[in-house]
């Protein structure tokens, strides 16, 4: 794959969403319903992302406890209804995937 | 507006996201030095973080590179996850709809994540809020600069330690996502949203070229809306 076209696309791709409403602004109102749709992007894709990447370990479901991905996921998750701190969150993952790493 | 006023503006727009901007740059280590272990060249790399200059989208072509996927499932997922950035640009079409295009431009190319938090905080705030693409250029710039010095950086690490991508380092971001959504799951169509994808995705994974991701992202999101009472108020004593 030719990665100069990838990153031309993305650029194009990325540019355009951020630059459209600015560029309109003052003159256009995005529905309603595209508004509360477009608020759930981020949840659904990182779920999905976050899925695909600890659950499922070189294509196939890998749900155990020697899998290092799942158990920092895990952790990062409790660690995330008790603190709504970023840096928190990610030193518990992180903490728990070297524990995990060098124990098991 | 003088000009000691905009650059005190600026320099505060700066300061102000400094603690974003700290936690991002771990973020922008990984990308580099997994960019590299992927594959792509390091000036692809550093442009790539120059040019799209959005964290998530480079992750996730990154990662669909590894995996080989096809190229316009690739373009189609790093689009759907940039609709946000619309999303974010249009909360703020009021504070620029009186801006030249001079500053709507700049300001697009740089909407990331961490301005947006910072910028919408300061308004947020004030309510006098002129001069605030001062503010807004300066959390952007400060953010763009700690990115590419951080990609740079991680595309060395990369080239160096050609091993580190057996290291497992794609777990940060993991764990950085988990950071960024778990607290945003507020109501029962966020909780639903974030269950949907997670089941969606655990049955479609065999799918061929991450369609199962777009799949997944898109049956949550309508499962959300559906369930979204703010979406149908006059419909709100239907729902439980």
């Amino acid at each position: 794959m030719n990665e100069w076209l990838l990153i031309a696309a993305m650029t194009v791709l990325t540019f355009t969403p951020r630059y459209l409403p600015f560029g309109l602004a003052g003159k256009v109102k995005i529905p309603p319903i595209l508004e509360r749709a477009l608020t759930y992007v981020p949840i659904a894709v990182l779920t999905s992302i976050i899925t695909q990447s600890s659950l499922i370990r070189e294509g196939e479901l890998a749900i155990d406890l020697a899998n290092n991905h799942l158990l920092a996921v895990l952790a990062a998750f409790v660690s995330a209804l008790i603190s709504r701190r970023l840096f928190v969150i990610v030193t518990v993952g992180l903490t728990t995937f070297i524990v995990a790493k060098l124990l098991l | 507006m003088s000009t000691k006023a905009k650059s005190s503006l600026f320099l505060q727009g700066a300061v102000d996201s400094s603690p974003l901007i700290l936690a991002a740059i771990p973020f922008g280590l990984i990308f580099g030095a997994l960019a590299i272990t992927t594959g792509l060249s390091a000036w692809a790399t550093l442009s790539m973080s120059l040019f799209v200059f959005a964290g998530a989208s480079q992750f996730i072509a990154v990662s669909l590179l590894a995996s080989a996927t096809a190229l316009p499932v690739i373009l189609l997922t790093v689009f759907v996850v940039n609709l946000r950035h619309m999303l974010y640009a249009a909360s703020l079409m009021p504070q620029v709809e009186n801006l030249p295009q001079k500053f709507r431009l700049p300001m697009a190319f740089w909407l990331t994540d961490e301005t947006f938090a910072v910028v919408s905080n300061q308004v947020a705030r004030n309510d006098d809020t002129s001069g605030l693409h001062w503010y807004f250029l300066g959390s952007a710039l400060a953010m763009y600069t700690v990115w590419a010095t951080c990609t740079v950086i991680g595309i060395i690490m990369g080239q160096q330690i050609p091993d580190i991508a057996s290291w497992g380092l794609d777990v940060a971001m993991l764990v950085g996502f988990i950071g960024i959504i778990v607290p945003n799951l507020k109501f029962r169509a966020d909780w639903a949203c974030a269950a949907t994808a997670m089941f969606s995705t655990l049955i479609t994974y065999q799918w061929a070229n991450q369609t199962g991701l777009l799949f997944s992202s898109f049956l949550a999101i309508s499962v959300a809306v559906l369930l979204d009472k703010r979406v149908q108020p006059g419909l709100e004593q239907n729902h439980e």
